[in-house]
């Protein structure tokens, strides 16, 4: 049952439209809530009249940053204390910081009113000069701070003696784009106080729901006992959904205010405008290298345009990046200084694979630079700098999200062998080479990465089952739609011998089971999978003994075979789950002098990560008229320890692909010099469609198990999406030789840039391509 | 409130909703709050994402950017007339399904409606032309592969 490739069991909903989204719930007597957000990137409040808006029917309240006393939003991990006073507030009070800052609410009968209301709301900015370039010279963010919010910097080895020591020294400067996650679904929710229970229960929960409900009992001095988070159906996560944003704030504390349920459901206007942006980075990148390519020193300065306010993941996403940018090579010295910039844009988060797709493009661009400038093939370059599979497990003196990096497993060699094996790369390249022959302008490139999955420290789950044969499997996991759970079923079913149809997983709902730590960072089918793994053992445990004092036998002559317990080899001794479960009703328990029901409670902690690795190879043309480049294939190998179900696994990757493929080609949120967002619709902020996907191959491999978790289990979610720029990069070089491309998204304009190079280094050498 | 409202009757998946509305509202909402058809959802509310494609006199088209007044007297199809209760699902569900043609599910309904106007259509689709219908919706989860496969699988079923 392990690595089966069965279909969801999550599906029949979603298929027959009977799935329950949080704009799908409608609550007797539920209002609307609506934002009124800064048309202005940076300026004073001077006014806001909110009369006529009041005054309109249907209108049941407006309030703005005057009318309420709440906290700025907290951190929810990696935090420094210099970056608290750059939180965000609920409420803009008096000044603004970005176009889509939330500056009223409206609270009106329906959604058509709401919106009608907003426009009813005059409010006058006095515009200040916005700061929009995170790497240029420091601004004032209030009086005595300035537009830095943290500056760090970590270090290990001797740096400086390695580029004494060695004088060849390879730099790249490299720009990552400004993307997001983007989910189909905008975000959501429904808070419903109740005045008679003192109880507030908030719909459209996703991603961390116990630490939100905590941080919503916090901010309106709840109990946390007296705050319910309810997870729905959820259109995507991608590391932005989810995170406690200031709506989330608002709409909870004015359920509670007006003692009735309210929805807010933003617009896609919104979504881009407010929601958690991501990437955004500027790399100095230096190596100390000798003549084999071996980086005896590598140094690194980094500007991150955090937007406007430093939001929940205050250091994630630099920490990360500064962390995991080594990735697969050994590197034994290395220092890398980030700086976090505040500018006028919308705050930034984490984004899939936050920190290594910025950070693998700045390395694999480096290789790449490496290999030119020593003229040495590139994979030999990677080759001769992997951490080998004998120097598992590696410790690089460093933390991420405080956890020590400490590579648990990894052959990286033999998964580049395993992938030229199993895509016979060397006859593609020599098809590609037959075509540039031919004056076509087309290349490959590759990137090798590695990731990291399963962050701890714990998760735990409840297995149940009941006296039909039904199991229940409760968790404190939550669901973005990635197919949890039809994994955790797949491992309870492994161990109890029985169909994962007849298991049910329950997650995302806190007064149902009290700790989760949430879905994020590839962690949950490391995390709750092995949690499940342990409880659904000990619920076998029980049985067994159960049955051993029913048949008077002893456990060890017991066996589990398709959902019930036998003397071994006796199938007409077979007592199935369900009877065993009804020989455990609290009387009949009693005399067996056993707890009574078929249930078990476990946890699973871990302290360290685990680092699955890949491998993304891109085929690339060029359209030497449009310079639009077109990614003809893609192949990505990904070694993951151990797969429970590979078509999700598959799905995962390939899915992960696009997101990758949006940010290398054509995602990018843009600004002109006043600070207003020139994205800000889905046809200027363009996602990936099915034309511009590739075929996408993919190999997983399991030649690594972890050895943190007894399944071996490493996380699948974020290697799609890691390497993906800094392969299409390589190959657009490879296609366009002697240029090199350092920024992404590759426009088209930068296409064309570097084939204007190209032509006149043709010309000036009076070769031809 | 204050707005005029016009009575009008809907006719989905085959059955008559009479529902009042003012002129500004848009079939999606309609379908969703009056309706009560919630299986139509909204990803951009400005005709580019997909996700409320519904059939109207069996051509697909955005419920986000047809007036609910528009629709009377045309024939309207959800996702939720693809298969009724325990029904077997239809073919393209079942390809979607069996093809992990999804994972969060938004998209779904939007798909599921433009697959089913390609299916049903006389025509059986080079691969460009698939892709080319299909580009016209967003998913953001799967990559697209497996959506492809699945429609390829459904029109192979259906013609059988």
């Amino acid at each position: 049952m392990i690595g089966d490739s069965i279909a969801r069991l999550e599906d029949r909903p979603l298929l027959t439209g009977r799935a329950i989204f949080v704009a799908d719930i409608s609550l007797p007597g539920q209002l609307s809530m609506r934002v009124l957000r800064s048309p202005i990137a940076s300026g004073e409040i001077t006014s806001i009249d909110t009369t006529a808006a009041r005054a309109m029917d249907g209108v049941v309240a407006v309030w703005t940053g005057r009318d309420l006393d709440l906290p700025p939003i907290a951190f929810r991990q990696v935090s420094f204390e210099q970056m608290l006073p750059y939180r965000q507030p609920v409420l803009a009070k008096d000044r603004v910081r970005y176009v889509g800052e939330p500056i009223a609410i409206i609270v009106a009968e329906n959604a058509y009113i709401a919106e009608d209301a907003e426009e009813l709301i005059s409010v006058d900015i006095d515009p200040l000069e916005p700061t929009m370039d995170a790497t240029g010279q420091l601004g004032e963010f209030a009086p005595g701070l300035d537009t830095e919010a943290l500056q760090f910097e970590f270090e290990y080895g001797a740096l400086d003696e390695a580029f004494v020591q060695h004088t060849r020294h390879v730099e790249v400067k490299v720009r990552i784009g400004r993307h997001s996650g983007v989910p189909m679904e905008c975000r959501g929710g429904v808070a419903d106080f109740n005045p008679g229970t003192g109880v507030l229960t908030v719909y459209g929960a996703a991603k961390v729901p116990h630490y939100n409900r905590d941080a919503i009992a916090s901010m309106l001095g709840m109990s946390p006992s007296r705050v319910i988070f309810k997870e729905q159906h959820v259109g995507g996560g991608f590391g932005i959904r989810g995170e406690l944003y200031p709506e989330d704030v608002l709409l909870a504390w004015a359920s509670r205010e007006l003692g009735r349920p309210i929805s807010w459901i933003e617009d896609r206007r919104e979504h881009l405008v407010a929601a958690n942006h991501s990437r955004d980075q500027f790399h100095i990148l230096k190596a100390a290298v000798d003549d084999s390519g071996y980086i005896h020193g590598l140094a690194d300065e980094f500007w991150l345009d955090q937007g406007a306010y430093v939001r929940t993941h205050a250091a994630t996403v630099p920490t990360l990046t500064a962390t995991m940018l080594p990735g697969p090579y050994v590197i034994p010295a290395y220092r890398v200084r980030g700086h976090v910039r505040l500018t006028n844009k919308t705050p930034a988060g984490t984004y899939r694979a936050p920190g290594r797709y910025e950070g693998t493009f700045a390395r694999e661009r480096l290789i790449d630079a490496i290999a030119q400038e020593l003229d040495l093939d590139p994979m030999d370059v990677r080759e001769r700098n992997f951490i080998r599979s004998e120097q598992m497990p590696y410790s690089r003196p460093l933390e991420a999200l405080g956890t020590a990096i400490e590579y648990d497993s990894g052959d990286y060699s033999l998964l580049v062998k395993r992938a030229e094996d199993q895509w016979k790369l060397s006859e593609v390249e020599r098809e590609v080479a037959e075509r540039r022959s031919r004056g076509e302008l087309v290349g490959i490139g590759r990137a090798f990465f590695v990731e990291k999955s399963g962050l701890g420290p714990f998760e735990g789950v409840r297995v149940t089952v009941d006296e039909s044969g039904r199991i229940d499997v409760l968790t404190g996991g939550a669901s973005v739609g990635q197919g949890f759970s039809t994994v955790m079923a797949q491992i309870c079913g492994d161990v109890l011998s029985v169909d994962p149809s007849l298991i049910d997983v329950r997650h995302g709902q806190t007064d149902a089971f009290p700790y989760g730590m949430g879905a994020f960072a590839s962690r949950l089918t490391v995390m709750a999978g092995t949690a499940v793994h342990q409880a659904a053992t000990l619920v076998k445990e029980k049985a067994f003994t159960t049955v051993a004092s029913l048949l008077e036998a002893s456990v060890n002559d017991l066996e589990l075979v398709n959902g019930a317990v036998q003397v071994k080899g006796s199938p007409d001794t077979a007592i199935d789950l369900g009877r065993v479960a009804t020989a455990l009703r609290p009387v009949t328990a009693r005399k067996l002098g056993l707890e009574p029901g078929l249930g078990a409670e476990d946890w699973f902690f871990s302290d360290h990560m685990n680092y699955p690795y890949g491998y993304h190879i891109a085929l690339v043309s060029i359209d030497p008229e449009l310079g639009s480049p077109k990614v003809e294939r893609y192949w990505i190998a990904y070694d993951i320890g151990k797969a429970v179900n590979p078509m999700l696994v598959e799905g995962q990757i390939v899915g992960g692909a696009a997101q990758g493929l949006g940010g290398a080609l054509l995602e990018s949120f843009e600004y002109d010099e006043h600070g207003q967002p020139l994205c800000t619709t889905f046809m200027d902020y363009m996602l990936p469609t099915v034309a511009e996907m590739p075929p996408v191959e993919v190999l997983i491999t399991e030649d690594a198990p972890s050895p943190l978790n007894p399944l071996g289990l490493k996380g699948a979610g974020e290697g799609g999406t890691t390497a993906f720029g800094a392969a299409i990069a390589s190959a657009v070089d490879a296609a366009i030789p002697g240029t090199r491309v350092s920024s992404l998204p590759i426009s088209p304009e930068q296409v064309r840039g570097m084939l204007a190079l190209m032509e006149k280094r043709n010309a000036d050498t009076g070769g031809h391509r | 409130m204050s707005n005029p409202r016009e009575s009008i009757t809907l006719n989905v998946n085959g059955s008559n909703y009479d529902i009042d509305v003012e002129p500004r509202r848009s079939l999606a909402d309609a379908l969703r709050e009056d309706c009560h058809l919630t299986g139509t959802r909204l990803g951009c509310e400005h005709g580019v994402c997909g996700a409320c494609t519904v059939l109207m006199n069996d051509d697909p088209v955005r419920a986000c950017l047809v007036l609910a007044v528009q629709a009377q007297g045309q024939a309207v199809r959800t996702v939720e007339g693809l298969s009724v209760g325990s029904e077997p699902l239809h073919p393209v569900q079942q390809a979607f399904w069996e093809h992990h043609a999804l994972q969060c599910g938004f998209c779904t309904a939007g798909f599921l409606m433009l697959a089913t106007s390609i299916v049903e259509s006389d025509n059986v689709p080079t691969d460009q032309e698939l892709t080319d219908v299909l580009a016209s919706n967003l998913c953001r989860c799967t990559g697209y592969q497996n959506i492809k496969k699945a429609v390829c699988s459904a029109i192979e079923a259906t013609r059988k």
